[in-house]
Parts: C-alpha cells; sequence; structure tokens
C-alpha cells in the first residue's frame, strides 16, 4: 500500500512526539566500516572475469572536425575496438532527463571525449587511447574566454524593479564593485566510472552517479534504447559535488563499446579525464551595487553577472539566487551574459550560484558596512526582509538573525579591531563574517518501509548516498518512527529497481527522501494502531514495544508476516506559496603575512539554521566540508585555462589546489534549533551546500580586517595581496 | 604507460646501462610515464644498490643517492649543521612522497610547466623544436631568470636550493667508472636552444651520493612563498646563509627556487653585501643585482616584486635588522 503526501499543509511534528532516540543525535555512518577498509566496492572495482576496458580519447584540438583512424592502432597489444558512436560531448545537466549534446564528428573543446578506445586491460587501452591516429579538421576561429567570445547570450528578461541608477545616486552610502572569480572543478576523490553489461536488450551499468531516475531516462536516450530496459546500480559514491548530477561521458562510451563487443566493458576517467571533461563552475565577473540610507537601510541591490558555456548548453550558474532574498531593499537589478566559448561545459558544482555569488555579496555588504560605519552584523540584521522584497510571499523559518547574533558570541567578535591593529611579528590578523542562504527544495520521492515480526526493518529507494550520509538518516527517520534502534534497519539504496526517490542534489536529498520514508513509516504505524487498537495519534512505539489505548504489546504478537508501505511524497502548495531557505552565518579568523600575501586562516565557526537537525554528525560534517570548500573559494582554488585554448591545463591535483589539512584549522559548528513546518513532514530543510554559501566571504572579509587589503579577484592568491601591502 | 621492460641492477655496472632509464622513488618518474612525457624502454631499478648512507668525512658530508628526502631531512647532522637544508626538504611535497623521494631522484626531477605534461601540445623541452606554448600561455608559476625563447620552465626541486646555498656537488659515475664532483650550477644546464638538455649527465652516468663542504659560518634560513600552506610548489624560495662580524656582513650565500630553470644562485648579488652594514637599503640593491636581468612573462610579473620582499625578509631576520 501507499501513504502519499502532497505537500499542501502544514503537518504535525510528529518527529518531536515520538521516542525512540533514534533521530537528531550524532550517529557515525554504518556504511562507515565498508567504506574504511575497502568492502564498499565502487563502480570502477566490480569484479567481472571478462571484462574489456577503455579509456577515453581527448580531443586534442579545440576547435574543429575530426575522424579517427582505428587501423593505427589495430595491432596493438589488447585491442578490441575504437568506437564515436554516440559519444557525447560533456555530461548531462543535472535533472535534465534526456540525452546530452551529442555533436558526431564535431569538436568544440580541447579535451572533448571524441572515441573510446578499448582493450583487455586498463593500460592497454590508454596506450592505444594515446597513440590513436587522429585527423583533425582544424578550425582557427576559437573562442578561448569571455574576453575573446564573439557571441554572448544576455538573459531575456533581466529582472529589474523600481530604479537602482536613482537609488545609487540618492544613496547615503553605496557600493559599486566588481568581483571576478575563477572556474571550479569539482575534483571529487572517486574519478568518474562505469561497468556496462548487455544481456539480450536488457542493459545494466554500474556506474557512480547522483540521480538515478534521471540518470537511467538519460542513458537509455543517449542510446536509444528503452528505459525499461536499462537498470542503474549506484550504491556507492565517492563524492559528486554535481559533477556526477547527470549522465556522463564514461556511461555513455561503456555501453556502446560493451554492446559492440558483446562483453561487459568498464570505463574509469583518468584525473586528468575529469578535470578536462566533467562540468566545470563556470569562472565569473560579477558587478555588486548597493545602495544605503542614512538610516543604515538599504534601498538598492544590484547583481550583474558574466560568465560562460558551450554552444546550445542549457545551463547557466545562478549566480544571484540567494540575492534575490536574502536583504531588503525597493530597487533590484540583475542580469546575465553567457559568453559562448571552446571550454568545457558549465555546470553544477556544488552550490551553484551562492558558491561564488554569495562570495561577491557578502564582500560588498563588508565594503557597505565600512564605507557607513556600521557593524557587519548589524548592517546584515537591520536589512532583514519581512516578506520576499520582490514578489512579497512570507518566508518559511528564518533564523538569520539568530545565526549572526549566536555566532558572534560563540566566535568571540566583540574582540574584532580595527584592520592593521593585530599584529603578530610578521602577521597581521583580522575576523569576517558573512550570511549563509540556501535555497530550499522539495522533490518528488519515493520509498518502500517494511517491518518484520522480528524487530527488523528494511528501506528501499533508489536514492544515492554521495558520502552525505544517506544511509545514516533514511534508518535513524525509519528507527525513531518503528521504534527501533538504528542498527535493526537496514537500508538499501542506489537501484534503479527501487521505488524512485528525488536523487542526491540541490541539497533536496535528506529531506526529500527522508519524506518519503517518513511516510512509509507512518503507514505501517496505521496499521500497527488498527492492530492494536488505538488511533495513529495514540500509538508509541519503542524498542520493538507497540503502546497504544490500554495496550502494550511486543511487534511480534501484532504481526506474523512483514508489513510493507511506500512512501509517496509530492511537492505541492507549500513549494509555490512559502519562500523557503536555509540561513546561517561564517565567521573567520585569519592571519595575513605582510612580506608575502601568504593567508593563513586560524578558526572558522558556522552557525546553520536548517530547520531540524536529522543527525548532527553527519550535519556537521556537511558544514564542515562547505567550510573547507569556503577556504578553496577564497584562497587556493582556481581552473587556468590557457588563452589561446581555451583548456584547462591545471588538471590534477598536484596544480589545482584544493585546501590540504594544513590549510584547514579547527572549524566550528553550532546549530540554531529550528523546525520548518512549510518545508515537508519532517520539518527539516537542506544543509549540504549552505555550509558553503558565504563561506568565503568570511574569510575575504577577515583578509580586509586584517590588514586593510579588500581583495574581488578571487582567489585570493599571496600575488593578489602583497602588492598592496 | 608503453610496455616496458624491468630491470632490478644489482651491481654498480647494471645501473650504467646507457639503454636504461634509472627509476628511484618512481615519484616524478612514474608520472610522467603514466602521461608518455617520459617512455622509456628498459627501467634499471637502483634501490638495492649501496647508496643509502650518510657519511661524515673530514670537511664534508657525503649523502648517498638513495637517501630518501623524509631520513635526509630528519638526520641529526644535517639538522645540527645544515638546517637550511633540512628544511628546504621539509618544505616539499608531503610526508608520503618525501618518504620515497631520493636525493638523486629529487635532483632530476623535472619541471610542473603544465604544457611539458600534455604530450597533445607543443614543448620544445619534451619535444624539441616544436614550439613554446608557456610564452603566452599559462605561466604564472614559470621562471624569471635565466629562460630562453625556447623554454620557460622552472626547476621545482625545494632540496636543490638548500643544496645550492651550501655549495654542494653531485657526484657522478661514468659508465667506464670514472667520477666527477660537478657543482650544481654546473650540473643544471640553462635552457638556451636546447631545453631538453637539463643536465651534465651523460647516458650511462649515476649520480651516487651529493657531497656537502663544511657548513659555512652564519645563520641559515630556508623560507618558500606558496599557494597552499603545503603541497605546493614554490612561488618563490630562497635558501640563505649569512654571518656577521662587527656589525658588518662577513659572507653571505643565498640561492633562489621558482625563479630559473635550476636553483638560482648570483655570487654578484652577495658581493653587494658582503663588507657592509646591514640595512634594508642594502638588502634591496642586493636584490637589485640578482633581478637585473629578470623577466616577467606576464602572469609571472610578480616574482620580481615577491622575490625583493623575500630576499629583505630572510636578510633581515638572520642579521636582526627591524624590518
Ligand atoms: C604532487 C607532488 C608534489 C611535489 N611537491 C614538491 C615540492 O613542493 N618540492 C619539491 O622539491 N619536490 C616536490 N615534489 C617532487 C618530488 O620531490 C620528486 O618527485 C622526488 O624528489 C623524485 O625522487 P624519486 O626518487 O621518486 O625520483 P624518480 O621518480 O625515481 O626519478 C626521477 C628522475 O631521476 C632520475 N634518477 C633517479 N635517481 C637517479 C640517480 N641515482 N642517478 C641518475 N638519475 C637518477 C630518474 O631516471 C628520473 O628521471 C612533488 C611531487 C609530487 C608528485
Amino acid at each position: 500500500m501507499t501513504e502519499h503526501l502532497k505537500m499542501d499543509e502544514v503537518q504535525p511534528r510528529l518527529l518531536d512526539e515520538t521516542t525512540q532516540g533514534a533521530i537528531h543525535r550524532p550517529m557515525p555512518r554504518p556504511e562507515g566500516p565498508l567504506k574504511v577498509s575497502g568492502r564498499a566496492t565502487y563502480a570502477a572495482e566490480w569484479k567481472m572475469d571478462n571484462a574489456a576496458n577503455g579509456v577515453l580519447v581527448r580531443a586534442a584540438i579545440p576547435k574543429g572536425h575530426y575522424k579517427v583512424d582505428a587501423s593505427s592502432v589495430e595491432a596493438m597489444p589488447g585491442f578490441l575496438g575504437v568506437y564515436t558512436d554516440r559519444m557525447p560531448r560533456n555530461a548531462a545537466q543535472g535533472t535534465m532527463n534526456t540525452n546530452p549534446a551529442q555533436i558526431g564528428d564535431e569538436i568544440q573543446y580541447l579535451g572533448q571525449p571524441i572515441a573510446v578506445a578499448v582493450a583487455e586491460t586498463f593500460e592497454q587501452a590508454r596506450d592505444i587511447a594515446a597513440a590513436l591516429k587522429i585527423d583533425y579538421d582544424r578550425d582557427d576561429d576559437v573562442a578561448a574566454g569571455p574576453d575573446t567570445a564573439q557571441q554572448v547570450n544576455e538573459k531575456d528578461d533581466p529582472f529589474d524593479q523600481g530604479d537602482l541608477d536613482r537609488a545609487m545616486a540618492d544613496a547615503a552610502h553605496s557600493v559599486d564593485a566588481t568581483y571576478t572569480t575563477k572556474g571550479h572543478n569539482s575534483a571529487a576523490m572517486e574519478p568518474h566510472a562505469a561497468l556496462a553489461v548487455w544481456d539480450g536488450d536488457k542493459l545494466t551499468v554500474r556506474a557512480s552517479l547522483q540521480m538515478l531516475g534521471y540518470n537511467r531516462n538519460e542513458l537509455a536516450d543517449s542510446l536509444g534504447i528503452d528505459a525499461e530496459n536499462l537498470r542503474l546500480l549506484s550504491p556507492y559514491i565517492g563524492g559528486g559535488f554535481g559533477s556526477k548530477l547527470g549522465i556522463s561521458p564514461e556511461a555513455i562510451a561503456a555501453s556502446v563499446a560493451a554492446k559492440e563487443l558483446g562483453r561487459p566493458v568498464r570505463v574509469v576517467m583518468t584525473r586528468n579525464n575529469v578535470f578536462e571533461t566533467v562540468v566545470r563552475r563556470t569562472e565569473t565577473r560579477q558587478r555588486l551595487r548597493l545602495a544605503l540610507d542614512a538610516d543604515g537601510k538599504l534601498t538598492g541591490i544590484g547583481q550583474e553577472n558574466w560568465q560562460s558555456n558551450l554552444p546550445e548548453e542549457p545551463f547557466a550558474e545562478p549566480v544571484d539566487l540567494a540575492t534575490h532574498f536574502l536583504y531588503a531593499g525597493a530597487n533590484r537589478r540583475y542580469g546575465q551574459h553567457i559568453a559562448i566559448v571552446n571550454r568545457s561545459a558549465a555546470g553544477s558544482v556544488r552550490a551553484p550560484g551562492e558558491a561564488v555569488g554569495m562570495l561577491a555579496l557578502e564582500n560588498a555588504m563588508d565594503e557597505l558596512a565600512e564605507a557607513a560605519g556600521i557593524d557587519p552584523i548589524d548592517l546584515r540584521v537591520a536589512n532583514i526582509p519581512e516578506t520576499h522584497p520582490e514578489n512579497g510571499k512570507p518566508f518559511s523559518s528564518r533564523s538569520l538573525a539568530e545565526c549572526l547574533r549566536q555566532g558572534a558570541e560563540a566566535f568571540g567578535w566583540s574582540a574584532r579591531q580595527a584592520p592593521g591593529a593585530r599584529r603578530e611579528g610578521e602577521w597581521l590578523i583580522g575576523m569576517g563574517v558573512a550570511s549563509a542562504a540556501r535555497t530550499n527544495i522539495l522533490q518528488e520521492s519515493k520509498a518502500r518501509v517494511t517491518l518484520n515480526p522480528d524487530g527488523t526493518a528494511l528501506v528501499e529507494t533508489d536514492m544515492t548516498d554521495i558520502g552525505t550520509g544517506t544511509y545514516a538518516i533514511l534508518g535513524q527517520i525509519a528507527a525513531e518512527m518503528l521504534g527501533l534502534p538504528p542498527e535493526k534497519v537496514t537500508v538499501e539504496l542506489g537501484d534503479t529497481d527501487l521505488p524512485k526517490a528525488s536523487g542526491s542534489g540541490g541539497s533536496w536529498g535528506a529531506a526529500s527522501a527522508g519524506s518519503a520514508v517518513f511516510l512509509g513509516a507512518k503507514g505501517i504505524r496505521r496499521r500497527l494502531a488498527e492492530r492494536l487498537g488505538c488511533t495513529p495519534e495514540d500509538l508509541r512505539l519503542q524498542d520493538g514495544v507497540a503502546t497504544g489505548g490500554n495496550n502494550r504489546r511486543p511487534l511480534a504478537e501484532l504481526m506474523d508476516a512483514p508489513l510493507s508501505e511506500i512512501g509517496h511524497l509530492e511537492t505541492g502548495a507549500k513549494s509555490n506559496d512559502v519562500h523557503q531557505a536555509g540561513y546561517g552565518a561564517h565567521f573567520a579568523e585569519v592571519a595575513v603575512n605582510t612580506v608575502t600575501g601568504e593567508v593563513r586562516v586560524r578558526r572558522m565557526l558556522a552557525a546553520m539554521a536548517a530547520g531540524r537537525i536529522l543527525n548532527e554528525q553527519t550535519a556537521r560534517s556537511q558544514v564542515w566540508g562547505g567550510q573547507i570548500w569556503g577556504i578553496g573559494t577564497a584562497l587556493t582554488e582556481g581552473l587556468d585555462h590557457d588563452p589561446r585554448t581555451g583548456h584547462i591545463v591545471n588538471n590534477d591535483l598536484a596544480e589545482y589546489h584544493v585546501p590540504v589539512n594544513l590549510d584547514v584549522p579547527d572549524l566550528d559548528v553550532i546549530f540554531v534549533e529550528e523546525r520548518d513546518d512549510d518545508a515537508n513532514p519532517i520539518q527539516a530543510k537542506g544543509i549540504g551546500e549552505l555550509g558553503l554559501s558565504g563561506a568565503g566571504a568570511a574569510i575575504t572579509n577577515a583578509i580586509y580586517n586584517a590588514c586593510g587589503v579588500r581583495v574581488r579577484d578571487y582567489p585570493a592568491t599571496p600575488d593578489r595581496i602583497f602588492s598592496h601591502l | 604507460m608503453r610496455p616496458f621492460e624491468y630491470v632490478r641492477a644489482e651491481t654498480r655496472d647494471d645501473a650504467h646501462r646507457a639503454d636504461g632509464r634509472i627509476i628511484a622513488g618512481g615519484t616524478n618518474l612514474l608520472d610522467l610515464m603514466k602521461l608518455q612525457v617520459e617512455t622509456p624502454e628498459r627501467l634499471l631499478d637502483v634501490t638495492r644498490l649501496d647508496m643509502h648512507e650518510i657519511d661524515e668525512a673530514e670537511n664534508s658530508v657525503r649523502i648517498g643517492a638513495l637517501v630518501t628526502n623524509s631520513d635526509l631531512a630528519a638526520h641529526p647532522l644535517i639538522r645540527k649543521r645544515y638546517p637550511v637544508l633540512s628544511r628546504a626538504l621539509l618544505a616539499g611535497a608531503s610526508g608520503q612522497l618525501r618518504n620515497k623521494a631520493t636525493t638523486g631522484g629529487n635532483l632530476m626531477q623535472r619541471t610542473r610547466c603544465p604544457y611539458f605534461y600534455d604530450t597533445t601540445q607543443p614543448c620544445n623541452k619534451r619535444a624539441p623544436g616544436t614550439g613554446c606554448q608557456a610564452i603566452g600561455g599559462v605561466n604564472r608559476i614559470l621562471a624569471i631568470l635565466g629562460t630562453s625563447d625556447h623554454c620557460i620552465a622552472t626547476h621545482p626541486s625545494d632540496m636543490a636550493v638548500g643544496m645550492r646555498t651550501l655549495d654542494a656537488r653531485v657526484e657522478i659515475e661514468t659508465a667506464d667508472g670514472d667520477t666527477k664532483l660537478l657543482p650544481l650550477d654546473e650540473f643544471y644546464r640553462l635552457p638556451g636552444d636546447t631545453p631538453e638538455r637539463e643536465t651534465a649527465l651523460e647516458p650511462g652516468d649515476l649520480i651516487v651520493a651529493v657531497h656537502l663542504p663544511d657548513p659555512p659560518a652564519g645563520a641559515q634560513a630556508y623560507r618558500k612563498v606558496r599557494d597552499r600552506s603545503s603541497y605546493a610548489f614554490a612561488l618563490v624560495s630562497m635558501g640563505a646563509v649569512v654571518s656577521v662580524e662587527n656589525g658588518k656582513i662577513a659572507s653571505a650565500a643565498m640561492a633562489f627556487g621558482g625563479l630559473g630553470p635550476r636553483p638560482w644562485r648570483d655570487h654578484d648579488a652577495e658581493s653587494v653585501l658582503e663588507g657592509e652594514t646591514p640595512s634594508r637599503a642594502l638588502f634591496d640593491k642586493a636584490a637589485d643585482v640578482l633581478l637585473a636581468d629578470a623577466k616577467g612573462q606576464g602572469e609571472n610579473d610578480f616574482k620580481i616584486p615577491l622575490t625583493r620582499r623575500v630576499v629583505a625578509a630572510v636578510l633581515s631576520d638572520l642579521t636582526g635588522v627591524s624590518q
């Protein structure tokens, strides 16, 4: 049976009534021991005796046409084949649900996958890929970057409210500044991999993917097969961060080659492939305008951005996503310009929009606070709007002020001094703050929950766990609802044969799939209540015992066969009528070296409000991850594109600088108590990206507070600082 | 990676084969082989040879070519008498890499120029005569001194900068059993129009040791400026040994990483200092001489002012001048 809910109305806070104590509390991920002992089998590790190995062949020119000459490598050891058929230009964008661009013999960026070379072993295939003769018909009219692009698409209808120019002219204090960010790569630990196995016209693919429901349709469409005939398995994923949202070249190539060869084919991306071909976060240029009146109230906000992508690629970095609702101000303008370039596809990288948009906005806010002589926290708190400043919708839970205030207290913000005041030898020390905001999204989800008479339970859904803790929290929700210790609940994920959930992305996974599990368990509670002879409201389940009315019975006495329910959550009016977002505040203390401009982050604190916190440990880990990404965004990470070809030349982990241990100081996280009744029946909001939103700005604002240098081009590498000292 | 033959050298003679490529820790060579930047047909594994010792002799220390970077950095003798070398080593790579990396391999590691790494693109060092893409390209980490129109690569080693500061000499055994001792500026060649020839090693030559003379008098320092706190190559690094007597600089040795195709040392810049009273103005004058021929390539222009600052800071520290 199915327990269905369309989220049109506020639901009772059932998880505050239940008494098992399985939820909220910190609980380690149950699959953790498997992962750290090498027993969690990732896509590429799946043993299959007769599997052949494929390596992607990359285009060596940025633009033109190509033809491969397979005869040039046929005689090489282990050769099985070279295939170009259906090769996609890049991965599908998140939730695309159809095939990604497949452009035949055309090349649009250097590094584009143009063929797959298949051999008995990986080493042989890599060798063949390198030796393969390719005839290029080169087109020299290359748009290597936004500056040389001939085509720039402006967003048709840039949002415009009131008169920003006027507001700027009349302002008591204003900021009009331009910020730039370099491109980013997700750099997930596990490289993209797929193992394709055909059985007649049925295809099974083991892959590393974030959204199986969509990915199944995308792969089927790419191959021209019926989605019914395709099964995807993705039980373990070594990080995704957006780069595994859509089906990507290795899965299509493995499927095509496996069909041709009549045997399983595995394709694993090299680290260089990952940097060159998975979606990048676009570089951005952003013009921020802020107008403040004499009372310290914002009267205007403007954010225009310039970015880049491949032709016809349906994605734009939503740079101004949070700007629309974070602060008040009557006059508002946005604009977006997308240069069409010969660079790899731009797409979702963790916190698309906020990661770079909030970096610029929150720096501009700091500049405004400085110009007006107002404490940066006071400025932010004074400009929190009552309702959505552009469409007037009410907000759901919104604890921004509490996060800023509680965070300031915990961090010791009152000890902050003027720029240049705190010196330790060569180092100047400073503190910075920034707001965090991330739109909260709910997606349709299903999950099957089965309760067994022996007091164990099973949760099944095609939901994925990309290292975030999905196994843990879905088990905890079921355990809490069914009154079982969490270790009695088994969670099966990552299989398209199971009920379809939201997938992992957009920070919506925990709330969406979690609500489906909640509903499934709620259906079981209803049936147990009937058997016990009480109302569902009166039912209490704890440690395998049901209590209700005047009865108290162990589960085993209430059931002689498993009870199974599918929970089905659909989005409803609440997604439209109420504006929902998670909020937070980031604090950072940095030291800036006055000789070299090197920056060391000394400590960070994040105060986060994201509705119900389902598991304090996995939630904290998500925020830590966000803070660390904030360090990378602010200080170290950036894709370097060759100015003539657009090619990403720092395509390995030696030269693309993610923060290392020594870059990451003690990270503090506090959660501000909240329930979001409008969000979903479990009152939780997304937290996977909130921790990154604004985190970098707290650091760059701290740089200013330390040494008086305002860095507007990121990452803030030493060369961008020392020359001003 | 192309198929190759693997030979374990049991004797020095096995290692002198001109048709083989020496492998020690493998931390650089294997990466390059996977990318086919290097395609040796035969690897000669020298790690069983007797070159693991650090020996103290009269007026010198002899470091075997197979001593790992970790062991060398931690050796009491090195820490006590040659701290500039110990610190340079510890500023390089990561703990795991230093455990594998050897003294000989570190000297011979190849540039980190991104164009050198991509076999589908031109690079005069990798494929002579094809051109230099780094000129006019992404060159933020590349050289400002000793470059040519053919190549602007840097030598990336930290260890070698420490050794250059200390007047180290490389002991080379040739295929016919002769031994040469070369100072580092003779060991490393400038690119000129043959950037593919990086050192004085001839086919069949083996580095067997590095000799450090007694350390010069004075205080030692190593400073490295980089894009993240660890596990990043130097934007600019500096090793220095300076002694002050009666308020005047008696002797000064300075070597630099991140600036040139070899660990960079300029005796003219050092002589500016010698016999003078230390002061910020004096340090700037030395930097002027050091950087007189520096040529920025756009993205790496910042290395010129950054080097000046590092010179002033390191020398101020060593001579007690307040900044
Ligand atoms: C990600 C990363 C970061 C790094 N960061 C730094 C850094 O910050 N600073 C730094 O200094 N280094 C850094 N390194 C480089 C590291 O120090 C070198 O890879 C290492 O020192 C090479 O030593 P090896 O013994 O592994 O050499 P191998 O890889 O075995 O050999 C390298 C070369 O030396 C030759 N060779 C080896 N031994 C001999 C011999 N006895 N005689 C003649 N030729 C010989 C080989 O033929 C080969 O050409 C980094 C490396 C990596 C991978």
